[in-house]
């Protein structure tokens, strides 16, 4: 069954879909678009150490993302620059060390496009074997920390005076989206990943009156997206990244026209 | 003594300070179960940065606190819920603990707003939503309560209503609670103990004892005392407006 590279690609697509919508909410409610994009960016660097040691990639994008988000956090508490120009400054600072260092892997042959927007040609069982075990090993702890983090996202001192750590809550939100970021960059590619993560969770606030409702409908926008995604893809012969992200975007746009409905229902 | 078990935090010389400002400074009090302990003082004089305290919300804080309980239920002073963020009212009631649709229901109706409960938060009114806020606090059955203005924005018939929902929640929950109030009519006849503070603890004492107290008076002027007691005594020290403390 698996034989099949399409096939491959479309169960590596569903698995990642499936926890980007639960995690693209918390990125959408707690502002954490621009902290995504720094932590894939800092993805290729992964990637390349990958490839130099010869490394599994995702393992490697794991611990390189994982390394700059716990690097941000201590870098917040020492210095008095804005999150934006830190974040700023470790997307572009880590982007460039990771294109440096493929300057000079000439003995390797780099696929930079794929890794950039995604390649469905490159998905083989054993990252199908990531995507689905590691998803959902992100998703069980999501559940675990469900509570806290949500209640942190409403309001962070109610989380913390009614004792529910919210501090830790936090840190092990930081090492999923790393891991995240790791099990989806060969599906979507490293620049696209962000995209994945808010446009469905976006599209679902739309369409949502509370919080349930927004995590189903931000899974099945993001399941309709890889869907449609890569069909066009196989049909058009498009790259699979921008292929699922222009799919979601469509999502969004129809979800538009039901907002319109019900801000007119209320004038 | 042996009240000792029955205290549920403690601060001791307790302060905090954020960009090298001490916010409030020498803070000691206690709150006891079924006691209701209300902090009072002017804006900017450190009461909801003392109920932090209390909280262990800062953590990075000079002198001592101490909390006996987990059970805790906070009104904090300002929430302000995102656009990004989808929540009704029952969706809200249930976000610190897990509640059965019963208790949702029971604590929304003592505070007079059972029929907003599929409500979005985003469309309550101020007074609506801080009544939302008191039931989520009293519907965990809380061993210490937290109440920073807890009616600000209630209409004035809902704001008694209200006061003596606290103080009967305080007698049959027997829980502590510590209050921040303004409205120094229900602080003086509702409150087992004030702490009126300016920075640091200006007095402290029963109502009647800190509404006699000259520290009191100067803060609040004549009026404000005139509502327990006519006593009077001369100043032995004035506040400028740099929070500084000279001798008269």
């Amino acid at each position: 069954m698996f034989d099949d590279f399409f096939i491959r690609a479309l169960f590596a697509g569903i698995g990642v879909a499936l926890v980007t919508g639960p995690l693209g909410c918390f990125v959408v409610w707690r502002r954490l678009s621009y902290f995504g994009d720094t932590l894939s960016h800092s993805a290729l660097l992964g990637v390349t150490i990958a490839y130099s040691f010869e490394l599994n990639i995702a393992v490697s994008v794991f611990l390189v993302s994982s390394i700059i988000a716990l690097f941000l956090i201590q870098l917040q508490k020492k210095t008095n620059l804005p999150g934006d120009a830190l974040l700023g400054l470790l997307a572009h600072s880590s982007l460039a060390i990771g294109l440096v260092v493929i300057g000079f892997l000439t003995f390797i042959r780099f696929d930079i496009m794929g890794l950039l927007f995604g390649d469905i040609l490159a998905v083989t069982v054993n990252d199908l074997i990531i995507i689905w075990v590691g998803g959902a090993l992100i998703l069980l702890v999501l559940k675990l920390i469900w509570k806290p983090l949500f209640a942190s996202t409403v309001n962070y001192e109610l989380a913390e005076a009614e004792g529910l750590n919210p501090d830790r809550a936090k840190a092990i939100f930081t090492i999923l989206m790393a891991a995240i970021i790791a099990i989806s960059i060969k599906m979507v590619g490293l620049l696209l990943i962000t995209g994945m993560l808010i446009i469905p969770a976006a599209m679902a606030r739309n369409i949502s009156d509370n919080p349930q409702k927004m995590v189903l409908f931000s899974v099945i926008g993001g399941l309709l997206s890889v869907i449609i995604g890569l069909f066009s893809s196989l049909e058009f012969n498009t790259a699979s990244g921008p292929s699922i992200i222009t799919a979601s975007l469509v999502l969004f746009i129809l979800s538009l026209l039901k907002i319109k409905q019900s801000i007119q229902l209320k004038n | 003594m042996g009240t000792e078990k029955n205290i549920l935090v403690k601060l001791e010389n307790a302060g905090y300070s954020q960009n090298n400002k001490w916010l409030v400074r020498g803070v000691s009090l206690e709150v006891e179960k079924g006691k209701i302990v209300t902090l009072i003082g002017p804006n900017g004089s450190g009461k909801s940065t003392t109920a932090k305290i209390a909280l262990g919300i800062y953590k990075k804080i000079e002198g001592n606190v101490e909390k006996h309980t987990k059970k805790v239920g906070y009104v904090p002073q300002k929430v302000s819920i995102d656009w990004t963020l989808p929540l009704r009212v029952s969706d809200f009631m249930v976000l610190t603990e897990s509640l059965k649709d019963d208790a949702i229901d029971e604590a929304l109706s003592l505070t007079g707003v059972g029929h907003l409960k599929n409500k979005n938060l985003g469309n309550l009114s101020g007074g609506e939503f801080q009544r939302v806020l008191l039931a989520r606090a009293i519907s965990k059955k809380p061993e210490l309560l937290v109440l920073d203005e807890p009616v600000q924005g209630v209409d004035f018939t809902g704001e008694i209503a209200l006061y003596e929902l606290i103080k009967k929640i305080s007698d049959e929950l027997n829980c502590g609670i510590l209050l921040i109030s303004h409205d120094l009519h229900t602080v003086m006849s509702a409150t087992d103990h004030v702490v009126c503070l300016n920075g640091h603890v200006c007095c402290s004492g029963s109502p009647i004892d800190v509404a006699k107290n000259i520290e009191y008076k100067a803060l609040f002027g004549e009026q404000a005392s005139q509502i327990l007691s006519v006593y009077e005594h001369k100043h032995d020290h004035v506040h400028s407006h740099e929070g500084e403390i000279k001798k008269n």
